[in-house]
C-alpha cells in the first residue's frame, strides 16, 4: 500500500486479536495535516480499538505504524504524545479530587519548576477561552465540583492546550455527548479552525450531522474492517447509515408470533415511551451500547425480585453479560453455579437434596451442551462460552415466567449462539417472556418486537418485518436525514 | 491413596493436627499426669470459643469487610441482663434464656440496621453498637456480681459421660451450623454472597434478608455464649467478653475458612479453638514468661495458617 503523501501518522494493515476475537482485521488509516477524519460504525465495529492502537494504548498483533513517513520500531503512549497526539475520551478521565490546574500537570508532564501552577493556569485558561468563549470555569476549581459538561469542556481544552509541545493530532471520542448544542457548535468551530491551521482531528460521533458537517473525510468501520472511505461531501445521511449496515446480510428466520393477552411486564420510563412485554414474547432492546438498556433491565429486575424475602417461584431471572463481575461464583463447581437460582426446587424436608441437584445439573448439561467431563469441576475450568451457557442454564432452569438478558452473547462463539437461540425460541413458544438487550444486529432479528434506545430513553419501537438493521441504526443515530 | 488425598485437602485438618501436637507436647512434660484434667479444661474452654467462632464464621463468609466486633459487649450485656433477671432463682431459668435470645436478636437487628440504612461499613457499625452495648451493660450491672441459679451453675461446670456439658452443647450447635452451611439454601446463599454480592443478587438471592439473618445469628450465638460463660464462671463480669473478640476471628482464620469469604467450614472452628487453649496451657507448663508466651502464640498461629494455606485449592 503506497504511503499517503504527507501523513502525520499512518497505521497499515493492523490486525488485533483479543483471544479468539478479532477486533481489527487489516485496518489501514492515514491521518494527514489539515483534515478532520470522521470515524463511524456500530458497536463492536472496532472504532475504540483502532483509536487505542493509534494513541499507543494497545500494541497491534500485526501491522505497521508510520510517523511522518517513517516506520516506527516501537510505539507507545509516550511516543504518541511526543508526536503531538492528544486524546479526549468518552469516559471522562480527569481526577475528580484534584483541581483543573493539578489535572493539567498530570496531562502535561512538561509543566515543571517553581511556577508550574501559574503556567498551567495560563495554558488552560487560554485554551478554554479560545474554544469556549464565556465558559465561566475557574481553573482553580476542583474537578469534582464541575458539571459533566464542564468536565468535558476542561478535558477538551486540555487536549488542545499548548504547553511545551503543540498538539498536532487530536482524537475526539464522542466529544459532544455531554455538551449542549451551543457548546457543541463552539467545539466544532474550533475543530475547523484547528485543521485550517494545519492540525489533524479524528472525530468519533454517533451524531451523523456533526460528522457530515465537520469531517473532511469519513471512514466507516464494520466488523473490524474499513468498509467505506470517501470525502464527506460524497455521503448523505442515508448513504452513511447504509454503509454502516450491510445490505447483503438478511436477517434470517423470523418467528411469527403475536403477543398474547395482557402484558406480563411493564415499566414506565422517565422520558420517552414506556416499556411492556407480553407472555411468550421476545422483546429486544437495541441501540448503541450504554444508552440505558442495562439500566432498564436492572430496574425491571429490582421491581420484581425482593432483596429481603426469598421468593418461592421467582418472577424474573437474569442472564448477565458481564459474567466476571455479576455472573459466576468463582469458588464454586459448575453444578453449584447452575443451581443457585432454583434451589427451592431441589429440597426435601427443608434440606438440599444432592441427588436431585445432580440430576437437574445433568439435565441441563445435556440440554445446553455444557462441555465438561464432570459438573463437579470448578466453574473456572470452563471456557468463556461454556461459562455463559451455565448462566443461561441457571436462568432457564428456574420457574420464572420472565427472563432478562443483558447482552449475554459477548465473547460467545457462533456454535453456542445457535444452540442458545434454539432454546430461547423453544422456551418462548412454551410461554416464557424474554427481554433481550444485545448489541448484535442478528439477535434483534430473532425478536418479535424491538425497542431502540438513545440517551436513556426509548426512541423507537419496531415490530416484525420492520425490525431491520437499517431501521435500528437509523433510530440509534441522531440526525434528521438518518431518521427518514 | 485417594481417600488420603481427600483428607489432606481438608482445610480444617491442620488446626486439628496442631492441636493434637500441642496436647502431646504438654502431656509429655507432666508424664501423663495431667492428661485428663487438661482435656477436660480444653474441651470446656474451646466450647466458649466455638460458640462465638461459629457466629463470626457465618458473618465472615458474607465476604470482604464483613465482621462483627460487637461480640464481647454482646456477651457481657446478655450475661448481665439474664443473671439479673434470674436473680439466682431456678424457676426463672426459662425467662433468662428467652431474654438472652432477645438481647442477641436486638443487637443483630441493630447492627444490620446501621450497616444497611446508614451505609456504614460493618466493621465501624458493629464497633459503634459495641460501645453502646457495653455502656448498657455497665448501667445494668452497676458493679454487682450476681450469681447464676444453682441448677445452671451446676450444669455448666459438670460433665455427662466424661464430656463437659459445655462441650456437648457446643457440639450440638456445631452440627446444626454444619447442616445449615452445607445442606440448606441459606448456607448456599451465604457462600454465594461471599463470592460476589452482585452475582448473588442477579441470581435471585435475597441478599439483604440473608445478610440480616446472618448478623442476627452471630449476635444470638454471642449472647448465648455470654449467658453460658457467666453461668460457668459464677457470675457476669464487665470484662468477661474481652478476649473473645480476637478469639472469634482467630478461630475462623486458623480453622481454614477463607478470610475473603465464600468458603467456610465448621470442623476447623473446633480444631482452632482447642489449639488456642492448648497453646497457652503448653507454654504455661513450659513456664515461659508472659512476653515470650504471646510471641510463641503468634508464631504458632502463623505456622498453622501457612501450612494450611499451602494446600491444594479444591472446589466445594
Amino acid at each position: 500500500m503506497p504511503l499517503a503523501p504527507g501523513a502525520l501518522l499512518e497505521v497499515q494493515d493492523v490486525v488485533m486479536h483479543f483471544g479468539e476475537v478479532t477486533a481489527l482485521d487489516g485496518v489501514s488509516l492515514s491521518i494527514r495535516p489539515g483534515e478532520c477524519i470522521g470515524l463511524v460504525g456500530h458497536n463492536g465495529a472496532g472504532k475504540s480499538t483502532i483509536v487505542s492502537v493509534i494513541n499507543g494504548g494497545l500494541a497491534p498483533s500485526q501491522g505497521r505504524i508510520l510517523a511522518d513517513g517513517q516506520p516506527l520500531a516501537s510505539y507507545g503512549i509516550t511516543r504518541a504524545r511526543a508526536l503531538g497526539l492528544r486524546s479526549v475520551f468518552q469516559e471522562l478521565a480527569l481526577c475528580p479530587n484534584l483541581t483543573i490546574v493539578e489535572n493539567a500537570r498530570i496531562a502535561h508532564p512538561e509543566l515543571k519548576g517553581w511556577r508550574w501552577r501559574a503556567e498551567a493556569r495560563r495554558i488552560i485558561a487560554a485554551s478554554l477561552d479560545q474554544i469556549f468563549p464565556g465558559h465561566g470555569i475557574d481553573p482553580g476549581a476542583q474537578v469534582g465540583t464541575l458539571s459533566i459538561a464542564e468536565r468535558q469542556m476542561v478535558e477538551i481544552a486540555m487536549a488542545f492546550s499548548n504547553s511545551a509541545s503543540a498538539p498536532r493530532i487530536v482524537i475526539l471520542d464522542e466529544p459532544t455527548s455531554s455538551l449542549d448544542a451551543g457548546l457543541a457548535a463552539m467545539l466544532l468551530a474550533h475543530v475547523r479552525r484547528f485543521i485550517a491551521a494545519g492540525g489533524a482531528i479524528l472525530l468519533i460521533s454517533h451524531i451523523l450531522d456533526e460528522i457530515l458537517s465537520t469531517a473532511s473525510r469519513i471512514v466507516v468501520m464494520k466488523d473490524g474492517k474499513v468498509v467505506a472511505e470517501r470525502p464527506a461531501a460524497e455521503f448523505t445521511p442515508a448513504s452513511l447509515v447504509e454503509a454502516m449496515g450491510s445490505s447483503t446480510r438478511e436477517l434470517q428466520g423470523r418467528r411469527q408470533a403475536e403477543s398474547k393477552g395482557a402484558p406480563v411486564l411493564t415499566l414506565d420510563l422517565p422520558n420517552g415511551q414506556g416499556f411492556h412485554a407480553g407472555k411468550g414474547e421476545i422483546v429486544g432492546l437495541a441501540g448503541l451500547g450504554g444508552h440505558g438498556q442495562t439500566e432498564m433491565l436492572l430496574a425491571l429486575f429490582d421491581a420484581h425480585a425482593s432483596s429481603w424475602w426469598p421468593a418461592r417461584g421467582p418472577e424474573v431471572a437474569f442472564v448477565a453479560g458481564d459474567r466476571r463481575s455479576n455472573g459466576i461464583f468463582e469458588l464454586w463447581s459448575i453444578l453449584k453455579n447452575t443451581t443457585i437460582a432454583s434451589l427451592d426446587d431441589l429440597t426435601r424436608r427443608g434440606l438440599l437434596h444432592r441427588p436431585v441437584e445432580a440430576a437437574r445439573g445433568a439435565e441441563w448439561k445435556s440440554r445446553i451442551a455444557i462441555r465438561t467431563p464432570d459438573l463437579d469441576n470448578p466453574i473456572l475450568s470452563l471456557s468463556g462460552g461454556n461459562q455463559q451457557k451455565v448462566l443461561f442454564a441457571r436462568a432457564l432452569s428456574t420457574r420464572s415466567p420472565v427472563v432478562l438478558m443483558d447482552d449475554p452473547m459477548r465473547g460467545v462463539d457462533i456454535g453456542t449462539k445457535q444452540e442458545v437461540y434454539r432454546i430461547i425460541r423453544a422456551e418462548a413458544e412454551a410461554g416464557r417472556t424474554f427481554v433481550w438487550y444485545s448489541t448484535e444486529m442478528e439477535e434483534m432479528g430473532l425478536c418479535d418486537r424491538v425497542y431502540v434506545f438513545r440517551d436513556g430513553a426509548i426512541v423507537a419501537e419496531l415490530k416484525g418485518e420492520a425490525i431491520t438493521e437499517k431501521a435500528i441504526l437509523a433510530a440509534s443515530f441522531k440526525g434528521e436525514g438518518a431518521a427518514a | 491413596m485417594n481417600a488420603l488425598n481427600r483428607l489432606l485437602s481438608r482445610p480444617w485438618l491442620w488446626s486439628f493436627a496442631a492441636a493434637l501436637a500441642v496436647w502431646i507436647a504438654t502431656v509429655a512434660v507432666t508424664a501423663g499426669a495431667s492428661s485428663g484434667g487438661l482435656t477436660d479444661a480444653a474441651l470446656t474452654f474451646a466450647a466458649f470459643s466455638v460458640f462465638v467462632g461459629i457466629g463470626q464464621m457465618f458473618v465472615i463468609t458474607l465476604g470482604p469487610g464483613n465482621v462483627d466486633l460487637s461480640v464481647p459487649a454482646n456477651m457481657t450485656l446478655a450475661g448481665t441482663v439474664a443473671l439479673k433477671l434470674m436473680d439466682t432463682q431456678d424457676s426463672m431459668i426459662l425467662p433468662g434464656i428467652l431474654v438472652t435470645l432477645l438481647v442477641g436478636l436486638c443487637i443483630g437487628l441493630a447492627n444490620y440496621a446501621l450497616i444497611k440504612a446508614l451505609r456504614i461499613p460493618p466493621i465501624i457499625a458493629t464497633l459503634s453498637t459495641s460501645f453502646i452495648i457495653q455502656s448498657a451493660a455497665i448501667w445494668t450491672n452497676r458493679g454487682l456480681r450476681i450469681k447464676p441459679p444453682p441448677v445452671l451453675a451446676d450444669f455448666a461446670t459438670s460433665s455427662t459421660f466424661f464430656v463437659p456439658n459445655m462441650a456437648l452443647l457446643a457440639l450440638l450447635v456445631s452440627v446444626l451450623a454444619w447442616v445449615l452451611l452445607n445442606h440448606t439454601i441459606f448456607g448456599r446463599w451465604i457462600a454465594a454472597i461471599g463470592q460476589s454480592m452482585p452475582a448473588a443478587r442477579m441470581a435471585g438471592v435475597p441478599v439483604d434478608g440473608t445478610r440480616l439473618a446472618t448478623y442476627v445469628l452471630c449476635a444470638i450465638l454471642a449472647a448465648v455464649n455470654g449467658f453460658l460463660l457467666s453461668c460457668f464462671s459464677g457470675g457476669a463480669a464487665l470484662n468477661m467478653g474481652n478476649e473473645y473478640l480476637l478469639m472469634s476471628i482467630a478461630v475462623v482464620v486458623i480453622g481454614g475458612s477463607a478470610v475473603a469469604g465464600g468458603d467456610s467450614n465448621v470442623p476447623g472452628i473446633w480444631g482452632a479453638s482447642l489449639l488456642m487453649f492448648l497453646i497457652v496451657s503448653m507454654l504455661n507448663t513450659y513456664q515461659f514468661e508472659a512476653g515470650y508466651r504471646l510471641i510463641m502464640t503468634g508464631l504458632i498461629i502463623i505456622a498453622v495458617i501457612l501450612v494450611a494455606s499451602g494446600r491444594q485449592a479444591r472446589p466445594r
